[in-house]
């Protein structure tokens, strides 16, 4: 059986999903349950804990940028709710840094 | 491996004996497109650079490219008035003992006539390199590899980009060249890379192609960082390189390089894609294809392309083997994948065993096997204006 989320490195604040974790799902995270409360994609990633804005995101065990607002554990981290520490990103809506 | 290659006049093989067909400006594009179109020969390639104003960078690029391994002859198609120096090109050509023939289509007498004697060109190029052919024994230690990400998403730095450094670090031990690049890609990741350069020379120049590039692309506004990379779970540039990093495997990087320069010895580089000086024409690299054919330049005879969002380009010259990333992804477009690496995270298969698959395609394709791009024709190819100082001191290894 496939696990639905992966932790990658022990420091990680984020947990990697192996598929689609959906809405209403119960996830045991770090020996807790815990229900998922917004779909999340293969690929994307999930507080492990509850996160606060202006803490680092730590992903394969390095920074990977910062919180913008706060998540509570199991929910999605991205770039709604958080930021690069080094240069702004793009999406087909904006023309520049800001989602 | 048991394979033969084609053994070219500086000691180099190559995996494959194309023609290659460059317009020198975009005005000589369409005939050089339909002479390769009534070619209908897969081992016929388009190549070009589209700029009619001078480039030193374009012109190396074209130099390195028209006598790769891989290439057993040149057709060159120059309009006529462009600023590029074909002669300088064909000169190059003929020296490495390859043949040579440039079609000037304001000489020619216009379109189809110039399409009448750059396909008679074709014909003898083709006959003359396929008779003089010297066939040998090629092994992993005779090949240079690359590797490019393209489309990341979330599942990139899990699956495929591991997996190719495991790959990376068999090649290595085998006596194989590898690059890794986008040092757009590795901002955040010049620490731990610049420890595993195999001088301090080599670190330094590391830790500055890293903050060069961040500031080349601060300047453009945006990091290498696509929409879909977003769309596919990843959130910043410094997630998304911490990804690509891990292509690079685990071995010493002994040098760095710029785009069309030759490694001189085996062993693992970093190419260092970002222009030098102040920004001057834009993206560093407007799309992958960009890297990808700066890879070939530098001599690869095969690229490593990892995908998550799934890429389907292949390249002219130079075949590329496909790793997807994403399981959803592969069994969406696999007809366009060489690996499922992506299988990882359904538990059928751990990184070594997806890393020694993608050695052993190495080795198939060396062999002559089509990548799913080959045999569907991919043959990309993209070349634009850049501006690079030659590389500092220190940048390479020294011969032992």
């Amino acid at each position: 059986m496939t696990p639905a989320v992966i932790l990658l490195h022990p420091d990680d604040n984020v947990l990697v999903c192996c598929r689609t974790v959906m809405v209403g799902e119960t996830l045991s995270i770090d020996g807790d349950d815990v229900v998922i409360v917004q779909s999340v994609e293969l690929g994307h990633k999930l507080a492990r804990c509850a996160l606060r804005a202006g803490d680092k995101v730590i992903k394969y065990g390095a920074p990977i940028g910062s919180m913008t607002a706060d998540a509570s554990a199991g929910g999605w981290v991205h770039m709604h709710n958080m930021k690069s520490d080094y240069i702004g990103a793009h999406t087909r809506r904006a023309s520049g840094g800001e989602p | 491996m048991n394979a033969m290659g084609y053994l070219r006049s500086d000691g180099r093989k190559g995996i494959r004996n194309v023609v290659a067909v460059a317009y020198l400006v975009e005005c000589a594009h369409h005939v050089a497109r339909r002479v390769v179109d009534l070619a209908d020969d897969p081992d016929v390639h388009l190549i070009g650079f589209p700029g009619c104003f001078p480039n030193d960078y374009a012109l190396k690029m074209m130099r390195a490219l028209s006598v790769h391994p891989n290439v057993g002859g040149v057709v060159l198609l120059s309009l006529g008035c462009e600023g590029f120096n074909r002669e300088n090109l064909a000169a190059h050509v003929a020296e490495s003992g390859r043949p040579v023939e440039t079609v000037v289509i304001q000489n020619a007498g216009g379109t189809r006539s110039a399409m009448a004697e750059a396909t008679a060109a074709v014909n003898r190029i083709r006959d003359t390199m396929r008779r003089d052919a010297i066939r040998v024994p090629i092994a992993l230690s005779d090949l240079v590899v690359g590797t490019v990400c393209g489309g990341s998403d979330g599942t990139s730095g899990i699956t495929g980009n591991p997996a190719v450094g495991r790959a990376f670090d068999r090649l290595v031990a085998a006596g194989a060249t590898c690059i890794f690049e986008e040092t757009g890609e590795m901002i955040g990741c010049e620490g731990p890379m610049s420890q595993r350069a195999a001088t301090p020379e080599v670190a330094d120049a590391i830790v500055a192609s890293i903050a060069k590039a961040e500031t080349y692309y601060r300047a453009m506004g945006y990091g290498s960082f696509a929409p879909g990379n977003a769309e596919g779970g990843l959130s910043s540039q410094e997630e998304k390189s911490a990804g690509a990093y891990v292509k690079s495997g685990t071995m010493p990087i002994i040098g760095l390089i710029k785009p069309a320069d030759r490694p001189p010895l085996p062993g693992l580089y970093l190419l260092d894609v970002v222009p030098d000086g102040p920004p001057k024409f834009g993206f560093p690299n407007i799309s992958d294809n960009a890297e990808i054919v700066e890879m070939i330049a530098c001599g690869a005879h095969i690229t490593l392309f990892t995908t998550g969002r799934g890429s389907v380009v292949g390249s002219a010259i130079s075949p590329v083997i496909k790793v997807c990333a994403n399981p959803d992804t592969y069994a969406r477009l696999s007809e366009d994948m060489d690996v499922d690496a992506g299988r990882i995270l359904e538990g059928r298969g751990s990184l070594d065993e997806v890393g020694e698959e993608i050695v052993a395609m190495v080795e198939a394709v060396a062999a002559g096997a089509q990548t799913k791009s080959e045999a569907m024709g991919h043959q990309e190819f993209i070349l634009t204006y850049k501006a690079f100082e030659p590389l500092g001191p220190g940048c390479l290894p020294r011969a032992s």
